[in-house]
């Protein structure tokens, strides 16, 4: 039931910390991560999971496999 | 959707007051190329009779608009804002915003309690620092809490301050309101299109609206944004500057369209900057190929929108945390942890005075060239030649050329002396430090002028730029840069007309690519 961010990645930009409608995205040691229980793939709150369309980099905010896809309640 | 609204909004800013004082700066700028033969106040240096006292108090010591105020005041910038709500191909947000400053180069980034911290120490070392913008890499308005919180912070000790934030237009609107409770200076929009179908090219996409929007959409919304944030700053007597990157093949000839319409809603100045790019910025267009303009390219264009409006000329694209005066960089002083460590006292009374001292000493310079004016030939009124000029600032050649890391180039006719741009010439790998090295590319940056003016010069480089045919001069050293340009001028004209010298078209030079790192 998430997405995760590839930490290497990350510009640390911050732009997608806002954007989470669920605040599961904070900084940690100078990048950003996803707390992977919070996230809600966006489901219920927008069509595109918000931290994938505001990410310059593509390829950053991924689904994180070792989770199971979120199934809205 | 509201888009319709902005196209009626255009006609409604017609007739304010605000419009007329434009109108008048515009005019103003233009008197070089007047028919009374460009006497009195041309130039932006002296209070003109025809300027609102008003925009002249906001606009004199800013060194975005003036040249000449760049000598004297500073600016600085601090970088709180690193998130962007679009993308643009000229941008790897790796590093900073190529808007306002240069890719390849990262500022270090701070909190807004950080940053005024620093703002503070800086305005109590440096008098003559009295802007602040919020750098790049990122978009002020896409980060609001963190740039209005610096803004707060920054107003509470130091209101003499003067506000600035560069933004690409998209968050503008929804913004205008609360900067304009604040004692906000100007506003920089970046706009490199007014029609979409040039914007696609430049813009991959923009987040708006939760949602990531690509294509001809994208560059058509951050359009209306961009023209309806403009109208809505002229309306409120907000002053705002127009940045655009001029990229070669894309929108350089549209760019004369978008100096149009920018100056129709309002825009009292307009920047075209040469597109920067390299393969290792990471950058689309660096990837691509994408070539950025010469310098005979850029001063065309920027020629050919002069008419139009007031053009700005001096745009270093510079790197944004620099602190200080022209080339010179004083940022290594003000680290977060020296800053955090300082005892700051600020002194606006003696900020004040040295401000009025400075203020002296730049009417000085422009007097001095007023009364050199007198007797230029008029019958070589077609004759235009450039110089390029060491300086370290205050208005006079006062640099050594192999110290020099950029040059001010002044375009001399008998209109008198009028600046026309830079060259930097550090070198953007720090490797050579050889003069052997460095020559040729210094050569290459002021191919197109007839002479260089310097404090001072080694015999080597002397004969490398004599064969080059550029007149290395060093007899004006430490005097007023106008005033030596008109001097040398005459006696160009003079021999001209002897015959001693054969006037001849000079070839293009190099923009350099690469940040600016003053060392
Ligand atoms: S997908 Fe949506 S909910 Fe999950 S972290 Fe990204 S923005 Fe937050
Ligand atoms: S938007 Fe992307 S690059 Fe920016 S902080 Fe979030 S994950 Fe990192
Ligand atoms: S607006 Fe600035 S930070 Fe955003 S993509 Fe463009 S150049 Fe980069």
């Amino acid at each position: 039931m998430a997405f995760k961010i590839i930490s290497s990645q990350c510009t640390a930009c911050s732009a997608c910390e806002p954007e989470c409608p669920n605040n599961a995205i904070r900084e940690k040691d100078g990048t950003f991560i996803i707390k992977p229980e919070k996230c809600s793939e966006c489901i219920g709150y927008f069509d595109e999971p918000q931290c994938v369309a505001v990410c310059p980099v593509d390829d950053t905010c991924v689904i994180d496999n070792s989770y199971p896809r979120y199934v809205a309640a | 959707m509201d888009n319709q609204a902005s196209v009626a909004s255009v006609e409604s800013s017609q007739g304010k007051p605000l419009d007329q004082v434009l109108q008048q700066i515009a005019e103003h700028k233009g008197c070089g190329t007047s028919s009374e033969g460009g006497k009195a106040s041309c130039g932006s240096s002296t209070a003109p009779e025809d300027m609102d006292p008003a925009i002249w108090e906001k606009v004199k010591n800013h060194p975005c608009y003036s040249e000449e105020a760049h000598h004297h005041f500073a600016r600085m910038h601090v970088a709180v804002a690193p998130a962007c709500n679009i993308q643009c191909n000229y941008c790897n947000r790796k590093y900073d915003c190529a808007n306002e400053s240069r890719p390849g180069v990262v500022s270090e980034k701070l909190t807004p309690e950080q940053a005024s911290r620093k703002v503070l120490a800086v305005a109590s070392t440096i008098p003559q620092m009295t802007v602040l913008g919020i750098a790049g890499p990122g978009d002020p308005l896409a980060n609001p809490e963190k740039t209005f919180k610096t803004f707060e912070l920054v107003a509470e000790t130091a209101p003499d301050i003067k506000l600035c934030v560069s933004t690409n237009g998209l968050a503008l609107p929804e913004h205008v309101e609360r900067l304009s409770q604040f004692n906000i200076d100007h506003v920089t929009i970046t706009i490199n299109m007014v029609d979409p179908e040039v914007g696609q090219h430049i813009y991959p996409w923009i987040f708006w609206k939760n949602k990531r929007w690509k294509g001809i959409d994208a560059a058509r919304i951050l359009h209306e944004h961009q023209m309806r944030g403009l109208e809505m700053l002229t309306e409120r007597g907000i002053l705002c500057k127009v940045n655009s990157v001029m990229i070669p093949g894309i929108n350089d000839k549209h760019l004369v369209e978008v100096n149009k319409a920018v100056k129709s809603r309002g825009a009292f100045l307009h920047n075209i900057m040469p597109l920067i790019s390299a393969p290792e910025h990471g950058t689309v267009f660096g990837l691509n190929g994408q070539r950025g303009p010469t310098a005979q390219e850029l001063k065309a264009l920027q020629d050919s929108c002069e008419g139009e409006m007031n053009m700005m000329r001096h745009c270093r694209q510079c790197r944004a945390d620099a602190v200080g005066l022209l080339g010179e960089d004083r940022s290594s002083e003000f680290s977060t942890e020296k800053v955090m460590e300082m005892d700051i006292q600020y002194d606006a009374e003696g900020r004040k005075a040295y401000q009025e001292k400075v203020e002296e000493e730049r009417q000085a310079t422009v007097l001095a060239k007023q009364a050199e004016m007198a007797g230029l030939e008029a019958e070589f009124s077609d004759l235009k030649v450039l110089i390029a000029v060491a300086t370290k600032g205050h208005g006079r050649v006062n640099e050594h050329f192999g110290h020099a890391q950029e040059f001010q180039i002044y375009e001399l006719s008998t209109q008198g002396s009028k600046f026309v741009g830079h060259r930097r010439v550090d070198l953007y790998c720090q490797g050579g430090y050889g003069e052997e090295d460095t020559l040729p590319t210094v050569i290459r940056a002021i191919n197109d002028c007839v002479a260089v003016f310097v404090a001072k010069i080694g015999g080597c480089p002397k004969d490398s730029l004599k064969a080059a045919g550029i007149d290395p001069v060093d007899k004006y050293a430490h005097e007023f840069i106008e005033q030596s340009a008109v001097k040398y001028f005459k006696e160009y004209l003079a021999k001209v007309k002897s015959g001693e010298v054969v006037h001849e078209v000079r070839g293009d030079a190099d923009i350099r690519q690469g940040a600016y790192i003053a060392a």
